[in-house]
């Protein structure tokens, strides 16, 4: 054994490194110390400004002199590539014990060469903890580091890792922001890119990195608005965005904020969505009853009453219109207005006996804006429709009509739960889902509002629709 | 005046879009910014840059182009009758918007997704050219998702892939009758039709790569579709089934659940509650165990309870392995990597290192335990050279033992 004779038995050694991180250093000492047979209890590894061994008082620059020498031809050494992949990083971390570690699991790779495979080991599972300990604190510096522009295409950031990380990461940043100027400063030692070449330079301080950017503001606004009050889970953020990093992230200061007015937004929200749980009605009359305690939309608190559908409760066909007038609320019935009129002339005409139908409307109360002294009728938006469907409903499934009439968009709606173009829709059936048929037209208060030519021709296209309905209605009742 | 009006769109823009699950940035072609003009990468893994208090991932800026919609679908904020406020970003200002925060290592990238405003044409179009700014006038290298609009033309879809990592299509709806019910402008097979001609790209683009070294690379991060979870009476079977299919027929890389959460101005026809936050939970573990666990369709299926839907209390693998107790235990040191993969509390990695170590030392149960993340909970369903747990696996009380406990309630 050439090796061990420069090897004095029982002799400590000491190993000063350089730098916290530096992988090829210990691994060139590491190297040597094994050819040289010198088990891990005989050796200490310093780093920088680490305490110094106990047995081993002499100062660096003697150590290394007292290190012993391979000679030439000492048996190489050999490792697996798990060991060298996870050594790299092992090595970056911040456990003063963990090059004694590493080279106490080399020494034993040199005697069983898969010793890395069986991660039930302590020391294999060891050095797998602090691998991935580092690989998620470069992560993390990959994820929160902020930069906050100096200059014109030129970046600053302040970064505080846990581990040795900071020269191991330069080229992930570099490839990233290869055409950008920029600069990240820690408290263990900085990286600067300039567009061409790297450089590094020694520990900084918060003080030293700029203060704000601008464009925080905007970053901090999209914060808030992506965040979702209904799905607060507090845990799983603290998990990945522990609090040691919040005080270098400019979002983080809304945090508080957003969690302490979640729940408020969230009921909030449920609360002006929310509906009486109402049991099915079985009769005309409960409808009847329901409607005028109905208070699901804002249109019930204009102070109108609710207008009950009235006529035959076996129907083959039922009329819906949009919501009562004026006229119908002052009268507490369906379609008495100027419209109601003008329909029902036109409902003789086509040969359609009102008596023998059920007429309704998709919205139960009179929606108006005061003008003056009179009331001035307010479209009902899609969604009060949609919350009186729940009667018109109600009303259809118990009348059990063949034929189904709407008069406008609105009654549409309220009959299909979207919205369609009555253009497009008139003239022909829709089937719904109860297996009875929808038939779409215009409300006849738009021909009211329409002079000359333009209501000829709606008037004739009315009058063709009702005539239509007519005829499918003696179709099915034969 | 300016950037307070970018600020206030930027508010309602982003507002609007985070009903969307997925945040992915991981699984594309590896790039970066070396030898380019611009800046941007992507490797391998994808960064989560923040995490918001709903604790999800914030990776991409996801935003919609507008919140001006001509569709009407019941579950969505952005639709035609509500009456939240409206705001439109230019393609110009999407780009912008993204390299300024891309810059300061606030994102991985952009997630543009958009109401319908005008045609589906139209709106695909606008989606494209904000992502050909950021590829072709700033040489953007980083991360893009692109969400396809199913009616507008292929041509145009196609371009989406080409600029973008990831492109999705949401189905919205497990079932076809919730699709018609809720979303009444969309249409299944228009969805699927779109799936089906996005899948056949990304082959076709594969195989061009395989010939061609510089053949264009067409969505290399793959598609992927949303479902939404609670809005329909569809339960978990009908979900995992839905999903499964779609994993076969789209070679999908992901189906997100999106837990059906209270909006502002929400519809008549779906009443609000709070979200089925654990509900949506469960189905993406069976997810995973379809995945990377061996499952099939038919036995997550097996772990459902009556009614269809998977218990909330525990999970799903538990619920399996409780059921088919026939199974267990499994033998530490002779069992297969399927057998090993069954036992509920180990995870892949920890399989994968039981596989390993097993080579060198006949485990015993300390062994496992340094292997796994909690002993407890695998123990009753695996023996070692010095563990047996006899009675345990057969005990009636095994669930109330191993789920969970309920948290008492706290004086108010």
């Amino acid at each position: 054994m050439t090796a061990m004779q420069n090897v004095s038995l029982g002799a400590h050694y000491a190993v000063h490194l350089p730098a916290p991180d530096d992988f090829a250093f210990w691994r060139e000492r590491a190297r040597g110390l094994i050819q040289c047979d010198v088990p891990p209890d005989r050796v200490s590894w310093v780093e920088p400004g680490g305490t110094g061994d106990l047995f081993a008082l002499e100062g660096p620059a003697r150590s290394e002199k007292r290190l012993p020498v391979p000679s030439s031809n000492a048996r190489p050494v050999r490792a697996s590539k798990r060991f060298l992949k996870l050594a790299r990083n092992a090595a970056l971390h911040s456990d003063p014990q963990r090059f004694g570690l590493l080279y106490r699991v080399l020494w034993r790779l040199q005697s069983n060469p898969r010793a890395m495979e069986d991660s039930a080991d302590p020391d294999v599972r060891r050095i797998e903890e602090l691998d991935k300990e580092v690989r998620r604190d470069s992560h993390k510096m990959h994820a929160f580091v902020r930069f906050r522009e100096v200059g014109d295409d030129h970046y600053v950031a302040w970064f505080e890792p846990d581990h040795h990380i900071v020269r191991a990461n330069a080229g992930f940043f570099m490839r990233r922001f290869a055409n950008m100027q920029w600069s990240i400063l820690t408290p263990r030692g900085c990286i600067h890119w300039d567009g061409e070449t790297m450089r590094e330079s020694g520990p900084a301080r918060r003080e030293d990195a700029p203060q704000g950017d601008p464009t925080e503001e905007l970053w901090k606004s999209y914060y808030a608005s992506i965040f979702n009050p209904a799905r607060l889970k507090v845990g799983a953020m603290l998990s990945e965005m522990p609090k040691k990093y919040w005080k270098n992230m400019p979002e983080a200061e809304l945090i508080p904020d957003l969690i302490a007015g979640a729940q408020a937004r969230e009921a909030g929200m449920v609360a002006a969505g929310e509906r009486e749980v109402k049991t099915i009605p079985e009769s005309l009359a409960a409808v009847e009853q329901g409607i005028a305690a109905c208070r699901d939309c804002p249109i019930a608190d204009c102070g109108t009453r609710a207008i009950m559908g009235e006529g035959a409760a076996d129907a083959p066909l039922m009329i819906v219109g949009e919501q009562p007038g004026d006229q119908e609320d002052q009268q507490g019935r369906p379609f008495v207005g100027p419209a109601g009129q003008l329909l029902d002339q036109c409902l003789d005409h086509a040969g359609i006996d009102r008596s023998t139908a059920y007429v309704t409307n998709a919205v139960k109360h009179f929606k108006f804006k005061w003008k003056g002294k009179r009331r001035i009728h307010q479209t009902p938006t899609a969604k009060e429709v949609d919350t009186c469907r729940w009667w018109l409903e109600a009303e259809r499934s118990l009348v059990k009509p063949r034929v189904v009439l709407a008069l406008g968009a609105s009654a549409a709606r309220g009959l299909l739960g979207r919205t369609v173009s009555v253009g497009k829709e008139r003239g022909r059936p829709i089937p719904l889902e109860d297996g009875s048929e929808l038939w779409v037209t215009v409300h006849p208060s738009y021909l009211l509002r329409l002079e000359g030519e333009a209501c000829d021709e709606q008037g004739q296209l009315f009058a063709r629709d009702l005539a239509a309905v007519r005829a499918r209605l003696a179709e099915l009742t034969e | 005046m300016s950037s307070e009006t970018l600020r206030e769109k930027l508010e309602i823009l982003a507002d609007a879009a985070k009903y969307d699950a997925s945040c992915a940035s991981s699984g594309t072609a590896r790039k970066n910014s070396l030898g380019g003009k611009g800046i941007g990468s992507t490797e391998g893994m994808g960064i989560c840059h923040a995490y918001a208090p709903d604790g999800r991932c914030i990776s991409l800026l996801k935003i919609l182009l507008t919140n001006h919609c001509i569709f009407d679908c019941h579950y969505c904020v952005n639709r035609k009758s509500s009456n939240v406020r409206r705001a439109r970003f230019t393609p110009q200002e999407v780009a912008d918007l993204t390299l300024n925060f891309y810059k300061r290592n606030y994102i991985e990238g952009l997630f543009l997704s958009s109401g319908i405003v005008k045609s589906a044409n139209h709106t695909m179009e606008q989606l494209v050219e904000a992502a050909r700014i950021l590829r072709e006038e700033h040489d953007f290298r980083g991360y893009i998702h692109l969400k396809s609009i199913p009616e507008a033309d292929p041509e145009l879809i196609d371009q989406a892939g080409l600029f973008a990592d990831r492109v999705s299509i949401n189905v919205e709806l497990p079932t076809r009758s919730g699709l018609s019910r809720l979303a009444p402008d969309k249409n299944e097979a228009q969805i699927e039709g779109a799936m089906g001609k996005t899948k056949a790209r990304i082959i076709q683009a594969k195989d061009e790569r395989k010939r061609f070294k510089h053949a264009p690379r067409f969505a290399p991060a793959g598609q992927s579709t949303q479902m939404i979870v609670g809005a329909d009476a569809a339960r978990d079977v009908d979900i995992v089934g839905k999903a499964s299919t779609l994993y076969k027929a789209f070679g999908l890389r992901r189906v997100y659940y999106s837990a059906f959460s209270p909006i502002p101005d929400a519809s008549a026809v779906l009443p609000l509650k709070r979200p089925p936050l654990m509900r949506e939970h469960r189905l993406y573990q069976s997810d995973w165990l379809m995945r990377f666990y061996g499952y099939a369709p038919g036995e997550v299926a097996q772990a459902t309870e009556a009614d269809g839907n998977l218990p909330l209390d525990i999970d799903p693998k538990l619920a399996w392995a409780l059921k088919f107790r026939g199974q267990f235990p499994v033998d530490v040191n002779r069992a297969s990597k399927e057998q090993l993969l069954r036992v509920p509390g180990l995870g892949t990695t920890a399989v994968a290192r039981i596989l390993k170590a097993r080579r060198h030392r006949t485990l015993r149960l300390d062994d496992v335990a340094r292997l796994t993340q909690s002993i407890a909970k695998v123990r009753p369903f695996l023996c070692t050279v010095d563990w047996r747990p006899t009675m345990l696996t057969d005990r009636a009380d095994l669930r109330a033992l191993l789920a969970p406990k309920q948290e008492q309630l706290e004086l108010f």
